[in-house]
């Protein structure tokens, strides 16, 4: 969840260029020259009048936020709009938004800024410019006032969307002063508040985005209706690689509605029919040869004695090095090792990856649900084989993102598809059997893990080796240095780790790619390595016969804040009081994406092996908390995705291709197995950190130690549905 | 052309009868409040309510609804807004994407129709629909609180 454009590897070096020479980076924040105004603004087509470029003010004091981000639940509609909204002192109750259109985007120099949104940078990295972008309509809006009232700026204030002249105690709203605001020259130079300040910032106001949740009027991209529209349904090569051998379309093309049998690319087919359930049973029953190529020979147990090669090969990527592992682990007193290992995982959002376009012969539209209109934009010009300016791009809600939907390969076929039926648009559905067998999995790796304890039982010695599959390998190898995939090492590089008090430290990792396409899934590399090292930490303490929180406390020197929030969750949780007979407690905690995380889970486990978890108590330190509210669905999310991957999901190949074809074998967790999640926000300031991902990653730990506390047992493989918990 | 009563209008559907009641509410009549998630009934997000009772409408072949009276989530209320479980998901702020929660609504709504005050127990045996980006702790807290307003 990464970085803008994720087209295909030649079709991203392709068009970095052109990409490089319409998106000048260096924008103008906030608007310090004019930039072109929105001109398809459904505010500004209502009415409203742009204040800046970050919010358009309407004549009933209604203010429309704009958002270059996009929204897939994780709430950062809302927290956008808080920023803007706040150094605006806007009145909350009248703040609406809109998204900004990428070719605007693109026509103003970026303007609005990256689109991308992964990486839980959606607030934390637009959230210097967009409050500026608020401060400056604000400073518009007084001076507007002022002028009117023939008084110096500094006599007027602003609150809640009302200017009001202290002296005279006359006032004007927003609504009436935004026809002269939009007149004024955008400030350059605007101070935004400071913490203290804020009064809608740090707020748990509602979502702007819940109530056309709640009656089935929101049109994600699935649900697009327009004049004269078809839909089609793919089949791609099974296997990985593979291509189209031969179809024979004139087998359907009687059946209802089908309109054409397209080959997409060389390894795709779509079907066009007035209807999707048309093209989607058309498509059933089409006959396809396809060209399996080499790949059809892999399976899982090959992938795995691939990976297994890596645990003890010489080459290996150094990730992080202090001090010397090797000879501290051969004058150890004691020593522990344990191998770990995590399948593929499917992102599975429950919207299918759709999208829509129409080529007019002159442009291309497309309408879709996308992490990043910046890179749908380009992968909509590339594929349609028409200039950057030739492309329009319509932004929908997201059915779940994760980091699916920053790959663009199904905008790619959805252009191919509209440039063989030019004139109308055609709505691309996959169907879910597609979307899980054409995913850009978790990559698959293993972990072989070391530690070296003295006499007295400090930890003195560890070495981390990982094997598996790189996501940079596959997404943007322009991207690997010097053979290396730094993401690869994520929490456990420089910056993240949490306990560089261990004097000999080696993490390295021996790169073994599978055909099988990966991607950045929502947590990413956090999830897996935080599993190897906050569990292994928890045997090397159990071999240490020290407490699993003292052990790491004492390693976390060097990073105050993880500590802290590691201490906050254990005290909410009352880490030192017994529990009830036959519960037990498994901790851990990490650093990512900006926040520090940490979870205690209190789980019982039968006799029998039935595992119940009773409570979680999950902490967040991410500096600033914008919405706590929404960071807590946030933090509660993180745990269905993160304890989904523990208990049952995993995606396994056999003759090439993936296995698992819907919800029936790729199990994900449901209502019946969610604990009861308490969140813990100990915000310390003087930093953003995202929130959409970090927790995931603490998820699946704590259970793991806790379920060790209660059987003994270590489970170093995923998902939990293969093992055994019973115990005497 | 198949008849179909949908949130009290009868629709006249040029569809075969082995059309799933789901493309057909979202393709033939226009409702796309109805979402796919899975095609096998497994992932809940097509849920609509058949005579009262809830049913994953991608599982029911247009054949087979007959007279059956099937309200969609577009149905449910007549604002979208002032049913108690879509009152109560408003006051808990259960969405995150969204893309579930038609389903989880009539799902809930149903359950609350046969079951006034759900336990929890109640809750797990009911709620089985799947929610990928995690609501499901809300969706637990919103039912009990419509339960307490009177939903039934």
């Amino acid at each position: 969840m990464n970085d803008i454009s994720t087209l295909g590897r030649r079709g991203f070096l392709g068009t970095a260029a052109a990409v490089a020479g319409g998106f000048s980076l260096g924008w103008t924040v906030p608007g310090g020259a004019q930039v072109a105004h929105a001109a398809n603004s459904p505010a500004v087509a209502a009415g409203g009048l742009e204040v800046g470029i970050w919010a358009v003010v309407h004549p009933d004091d209604r203010v429309v936020v704009r958002i270059a981000r996009s929204e897939m639940g994780q709430g950062t509609l809302t927290g956008l709009a808080q920023l803007v909204a706040d150094e605006m002192d806007a009145d909350w109750s009248k703040v609406e938004a809109e998204y900004i259109a990428p070719e605007v985007n693109l026509a103003s120099k970026r303007a609005w800024g990256d689109m991308s949104t992964g990486g839980s940078r959606g607030i934390r990295a637009s959230v210097e410019y967009v409050r500026k972008g608020g401060a400056a309509a604000k400073a518009m809006l007084v001076q507007a006032a002022a002028s009117q009232w023939g008084v110096p700026v500094g006599e007027c204030a602003a609150s809640e969307g009302v200017v009001t002249h202290r002296p005279s105690g006359r006032t004007l709203r927003y609504g009436q002063l935004a026809a002269a605001a939009a007149k004024l020259p955008v400030p350059a130079d605007v101070v935004v508040k400071q913490p203290s300040e804020w009064k809608i910032i740090g707020k748990g106001v509602k979502r702007l985005d819940t109530v056309e949740k709640l009656s089935g009027k929101l049109v994600y991209a699935i649900d697009l209706q327009l004049p004269e529209m078809l839909n089609a349904s793919i089949a791609q090569c099974p296997v990985f690689g593979g291509k189209i051998g031969s179809f024979d379309a004139a087998k359907v093309m009687d059946m209802p509605g089908v309109r054409h049998v397209l080959r997409v690319d060389d390894s795709t087919i779509a079907v066009v029919a007035d209807k999707w359930w048309q093209a989607q049973s058309a498509l059933k029953a089409l006959p396809i040869v396809w060209d399996e190529g080499a790949n059809a020979n892999v399976d899982s147990a090959s992938i795995a004695k691939h990976l297994e090669s890596g645990l003890d090969a010489k080459e290996a990527f150094v990730g992080l090095k202090q001090g010397d592992a090797a000879a501290a682990l051969g004058t150890a007193a004691k020593k522990v090792e344990a191998v770990y290992g995590t399948p593929f995982l499917n992102h599975a959002t429950l919207e299918p990856m759709t999208c829509t376009a129409k080529w007019d012969g002159t442009t291309i539209g497309v309408w879709v649900s996308s992490q990043n209109g910046d890179a749908s934009l380009a992968a909509a010009a590339e594929a349609a084989g028409v200039k950057l300016d030739q492309v329009r791009v319509h932004k929908h809600h997201l059915g779940g993102g994760f980091g699916r939907r920053g790959k663009q390969d199904y905008v790619r076929q959805a252009v191919l598809i509209a440039k063989q039926v030019p004139g109308r648009p055609v709505k691309m559905i996959w169907s879910r059997e597609e979307d899980m067998q054409h995913g850009f999995y978790r990559p698959i790796t293993m972990a072989k893990m070391q530690a070296g304890l003295d006499a007295q039982g400090n930890l003195v010695a560890l070495h981390a080796r990982l094997s598996g599959q790189s996501i940079l390998a596959h997404l943007f190898p322009q991207r690997i240095a010097g053979g290396a995939d730094p993401v690869q090492f994520q929490g456990w590089n420089k910056e993240e780790f949490g306990y560089q008090a261990i004097p000999n430290v080696l993490i390295d990792h021996a790169m073994r790619n599978t055909h099988v396409p990966v991607g950045f899934w929502r947590g990413v590399n956090h999830n897996q390595n935080a599993i190897y090292m906050e569990c292994f930490l928890d045997e090397v303490a159990h071999a240490a016969g020290r407490d699993p929180l003292d052990f790491r406390l004492g390693l976390m020197g060097q990073m105050p804040k993880l500590r802290a929030v590691m201490q906050a969750a254990a005290d909410r949780a009352e880490y030192r009081k017994k529990l009830p007979e036959g519960v037990f407690r498994g901790i851990c905690a990490n650093y990512g994406f900006g926040s520090y995380t940490a979870a205690v889970a209190e789980v019982s486990v039968s006799k029998a092996g039935e595992l119940k978890i009773h409570r979680i108590v999950a902490a967040t330190d991410c500096g600033y908390a914008v919405n706590p509210d929404q960071i807590a669905a946030q933090v509660e999310g993180s745990f269905v995705y993160g304890l989904s991957a523990l208990f049952s999901s995993e995606n396994t190949v056999a003759k090439g291709r993936i296995v698992e074809g819907n919800f029936d074998t790729y199990e994900v967790m449901k209502l019946d197995q969610m604990p009861v999640v308490e969140t813990v926000l100990v915000p310390s300031g003087g930093f953003w950190g995202g929130v959409g991902e970090p927790t995931i990653a603490v998820a699946a730990p704590a259970v793991l130690n806790a379920i060790f506390a209660a059987t003994g047992k270590r489970i170093r493989t995923l998902p939990l549905k293969h093992h055994d918990l019973s115990h005497a | 052309m198949i008849k179909l009563n949908v949130n009290g209008r009868v629709h006249e559907v040029d569809a075969p009868a082995d059309t799933p009641l789901l493309w057909v509410l979202r393709e033939w009549v226009g409702l796309t409040g109805s979402k796919y998630g899975c095609g096998v009934a497994v992932c809940g997000a097509c849920a609509v309510h058949m005579d009262g009772d809830v049913a994953r409408s991608c599982g029911i072949m247009l054949g087979d609804v007959g007279d059956a009276k099937i309200v969609t989530i577009e149905g449910l209320s007549a604002d979208g807004l002032s049913h108690p479980v879509q009152k109560a998901w408003l006051a808990h702020e259960v969405p995150q994407c969204g893309y579930c929660q038609s389903g989880q609504i009539m799902a809930a709504a149903a359950l609350l129709k046969a079951t006034a005050k759900p336990t929890d127990a109640d809750i797990d045996a009911a709620m089985t629909n799947i929610c990928r980006c995690g609501t499901y702790q809300r969706v637990r807290a919103a039912i009990h609180t419509a339960a307490k307003s009177g939903a039934a």
